[in-house]
This record gives structure tokens, C-alpha cells and sequence, in this order.
């Protein structure tokens, strides 16, 4: 009962803050570009402006337009509920395991590239194709780098992971480890649409990846498409920085370590995207076809963690 | 570029955006949706224009006007914006591209002509491939007077739908 109390908490919380996440975001590369920037309450506003607005249909499109975006929006809030945020606690009946947190997002991916194909316009076509060329990129690279934290524990719940590296400083700072947490941040920014290989803020239609699947969604539809690809932000660099950082969750639902709990993931998570955001302006997104070296790139640190943490284990 | 030198550039520089005048006020003849404030995403249609215009919607977007901090922003569908901003004569060719883009805005949505091409056909009124002013083939809510306007000018009109 506890356990389901402390994981519909790490829901609400993590959906309440992931709009701040990503205005936090947007107003520290506003502020580098020398610009006021729209405050960091600007994604509420937009989030509840489109919620307002009435979706519009193209003529000749299907259910999948309807549906995916709630595919993609309940993928999301299930990853949140699994990865462990705010605590380690997890529902019994639904390990959060390594495995069932990828097929999740996996779930949200297809469910983006389908209603990119929908309507059946060029962009939404482009946009899917190299959507899926980077998620059979990326989601190898996660499994691994995980896999590679998980060897020294000897389990691959995501919860244990963090709880036994919290209980050792040594086993956070292994070159396995490390070199596993610098694989798992590329394949994030790779996987939630950040430079240097998508553009969030794009306009260009030919470059476009994230954008382009959109660009047929309008009003409530959009929300959650909006709302479920910020979600995948919050649990993806979460579950980083909770990796790479492993304390201050709360395993009780003692008052007191619920605030600690909540305050660290806060400060982390936003840390962390002003991070982001601030090597985001020293970057150009880097050209298509330069994007599968990256992530081998980055599968192979992967590789090597997993090689270190067998001869070191 | 070196990231340093950029980042030596950004501590130089620091803000340059203009500081904000203060808000327009509101003009109730204009019956703007109130579901619009405090967010507005502008989709910029060119009919026609001379490109005058465009370079002044550019500014406007740009760092020093940054009509971003008052919660607008461009995008890239007609299916995300809820203000079309159109700028020039409505040439013949594109009549059926601006009346399908309005269709394919969601409702509530605002339409504001900029320049005096968009206004009243300014300079080409009466040329051979002029269809009419923007007010001729679809509904206009806020006019942008100039050729070409001045970037403040459109800042203002989009303050009046973001309220801020
Ligand atoms: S109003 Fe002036 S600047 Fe704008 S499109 Fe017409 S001629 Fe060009």
C-alpha cells in the first residue's frame, strides 16, 4: 500500500515540475542569447492555452492521430511511475526493471513515428523514418550502459541500482560507471530530441525529427504530445542523474524524507537542464548522416563499461 | 567558433535586449480571445510581400525587440499557431494558400495583417497580379500600418493578443 502511496507522489510530482524543467531550459539559453527569455512559467501557459484550443483533424486522417498522442502521453507517465525519482520504492506487482522501462518508451516511439505517417504529409513521413533510425540507435546503447551499472549489483531493477550504488560511494565513481553515465547522457539528448541531434526549436521543415511527426497535431492533441515528450525528458535525465547521483531518494513515507526526496530531485533535475540548455548554445545540431556515428559513439563507451565492470567485478 | 571566445563574447555582451515599454492598452473593439493570453504561437504567411516586412517580423523575433518575452512564438504549422501573421499583397497564386492556412489554424485564432501591402495593397494597389489586400479574402483582426512597419509597431499588435 505504501509502495503505491510513494509512486502516485513521484507521478504527481514529476508531471508537476517537468513544465518548470523544460522553461528552465528554454530561459537559460534565452538568457545566453542575450535575451529576456519568456520566464520559466511559459510551458504551463502553453500547455494550458493548447488545452483550450479546439484539435483540429486533417480530412482522411485516422484514429492514430487521436490516439497517439494518449499512447505516447500514458508511456511517459508509466516510465515516471517505474524510474526511480523521487523513490526507490516501486509497485509490486510491476518490477521496474531495465527491460520494462525501454520497451515502455519504446511503446511512446512507435506510437510518435505512426502518427507521423498519418497524415500522410512529406515532413511527417521524414521525421518518422529518422525518428526510428535513432531510436534502433539509441535503445541498445541504454540497455547497455544500464546493464553495466547493474553487473556489480547483480540486478537489473532500476531501484536496486540506485540504492546499492547510494550504499557505496566506490561503486559511483568505477570507470565503468563513468564511462556508462556519459553513454546513457548522449543517447538521452539523442532520444529526447536535444542538439546536437534534433533541434527543438527548429522551423527548418528538412531538418526537423520531433517537429516534423507534430506538425499535424493541433490543440488538445498537441498538449499531450507536448506534455508526453517533456515527461520522457524528466524520467530519461532523472533517471541520470539518479544514476550518476544515487541519494537523497526516500525508500519510507516518512514526511521528512519525502521533502529531502522531493527537493533533491528538484534541484538535480534542474541542474542539470541548465546544464544542458548552457552546452545546448555552444552547439550546432551536427548533420544527419554524422548522427550514427555519435550514438556507435556512445554504444561503444557503453561497451566498454559493460567490459570493465565484468573485469573489475 | 571556440567555445571559449563565445563564451567571453556572452559575458561581454551580457542582455541585449531592449528594455520592455510598457504594455499597449488594451483595445476592447477588438474582441481578442482571452484563451490566448499569456501564450501565442504566430505562423507567418507571405502573400506577396516586397520582403520589407519579413526583415521587420525578423527584427521583432529577433534579440533586441524579443517579442518572446512576452510569450510569443514562431512556429513551423498552421496547426500549432494561433495568430497568422500576414504580410503583403494577396497576389492571385496565393489566395488558396492563405484561405487553406486560415482553415487550418484551430479555433481561436487571430489574424493580424502587417504592413500597409497586407493593409490596403499600399504601393501595388492596382497592379495586374494583385488579388486584393489580405481584408479582402479572409477575416482580419489587428492591422500593422507601415511600409515597412516598424518592429515595435508589430510587437505592440502581438502584445495585445498575449496580454502581457
Ligand atoms: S508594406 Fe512595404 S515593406 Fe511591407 S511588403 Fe509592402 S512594400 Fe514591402
Amino acid at each position: 500500500m505504501i509502495d503505491v502511496f510513494l509512486v502516485i507522489l513521484q507521478v504527481l510530482v514529476a508531471t508537476a515540475i517537468t513544465p518548470l524543467l523544460v522553461g528552465v531550459m528554454r530561459q537559460v539559453r534565452a538568457r545566453m542569447e542575450g535575451r529576456v527569455g519568456a520566464g520559466l512559467l511559459q510551458p504551463y501557459r502553453d500547455v494550458r492555452k493548447l488545452l483550450a484550443k479546439e484539435p483540429l483533424r486533417a480530412d482522411g486522417s485516422s484514429i492514430v492521430l487521436i490516439a497517439a498522442p494518449l499512447v505516447l502521453l500514458v508511456s511517459s507517465l508509466m516510465v515516471i511511475a517505474l524510474v526511480p525519482l523521487v523513490t526507490t520504492a516501486y509497485l509490486p506487482s510491476i518490477p521496474n526493471d531495465l527491460f520494462v522501462v525501454v520497451s515502455l518508451l519504446l511503446i511512446g516511439t512507435v506510437a510518435l513515428a505512426l502518427l507521423g505517417l498519418d497524415a500522410g504529409t512529406a515532413f511527417g513521413g521524414m521525421g518518422s523514418s529518422r525518428h526510428m533510425m535513432i531510436a534502433a540507435l539509441v535503445e541498445p546503447t541504454v540497455l547497455m550502459s544500464v546493464y553495466a551499472l547493474s553487473i556489480p549489483v547483480g540486478s537489473s531493477t532500476l531501484s536496486r541500482i540506485v540504492l546499492a550504488r547510494g550504499a557505496d560511494v566506490t561503486r559511483v565513481v568505477t570507470p565503468a560507471g563513468l564511462l556508462a553515465v556519459v553513454a546513457l547522457v548522449v543517447v538521452v539528448l539523442a532520444e529526447t530530441g536535444r542538439l546536437p541531434v534534433d533541434n527543438p526549436s527548429t522551423h527548418l521543415e528538412l531538418t526537423m525529427i520531433h517537429e516534423g511527426m507534430v506538425l499535424e497535431s493541433a490543440g488538445r492533441d498537441l498538449a499531450w504530445l507536448e506534455l508526453g515528450s517533456w515527461l520522457r525528458l524528466t524520467a530519461l535525465l532523472g533517471l541520470v542523474v539518479n544514476l550518476a547521483l544515487p541519494w537523497g531518494l526516500a525508500d519510507t513515507a516518512q514526511p521528512l524524507a519525502l521533502l529531502i526526496a522531493v527537493a533533491a530531485l528538484c534541484a538535480k533535475l534542474l541542474v542539470a537542464g541548465g546544464l544542458i540548455a548552457a552546452a545546448e548554445v555552444f552547439m550546432a545540431k551536427v548533420r544527419l548522416f554524422r548522427v550514427p556515428e555519435l550514438l556507435a559513439g556512445s554504444f561503444v563507451l557503453a561497451f566498454l563499461a559493460v567490459t570493465a565492470s565484468y573485469l573489475a567485478g | 567558433m571556440n567555445p571559449l571566445r563565445l563564451l567571453k563574447l556572452i559575458a561581454r555582451n551580457g542582455r541585449f535586449a531592449e528594455p520592455a515599454p510598457p504594455a499597449p492598452p488594451e483595445d476592447p473593439a477588438l474582441h481578442l480571445p482571452s484563451s490566448l493570453r499569456g501564450s501565442v504561437q504566430v505562423r507567418h504567411v507571405d502573400t506577396g510581400s516586397c520582403n520589407g516586412c519579413e526583415i521587420e517580423l525578423g527584427a521583432a523575433f529577433g534579440g533586441v525587440y524579443d517579442v518572446e518575452r512576452y510569450g510569443a512564438r514562431l512556429v513551423a504549422s498552421p496547426r500549432h499557431a494561433d495568430v497568422l501573421a500576414v504580410t503583403g499583397v494577396v497576389t492571385h497564386n496565393m489566395v488558396e494558400p492563405l484561405l487553406r492556412t486560415v482553415e487550418a489554424t484551430p479555433q481561436p485564432r487571430v489574424v493580424i495583417a502587417i504592413g500597409d501591402c497586407a493593409r490596403d495593397c499600399g504601393l501595388f494597389a492596382g497592379a495586374y497580379g494583385v488579388a486584393g489586400s489580405v481584408s479582402d479574402i479572409v477575416d482580419v483582426d489587428i492591422t500593422v500600418p507601415g511600409c515597412p512597419p516598424h518592429p515595435a509597431a508589430i510587437v505592440a499588435a502581438l502584445r495585445q493578443v498575449t496580454g502581457r
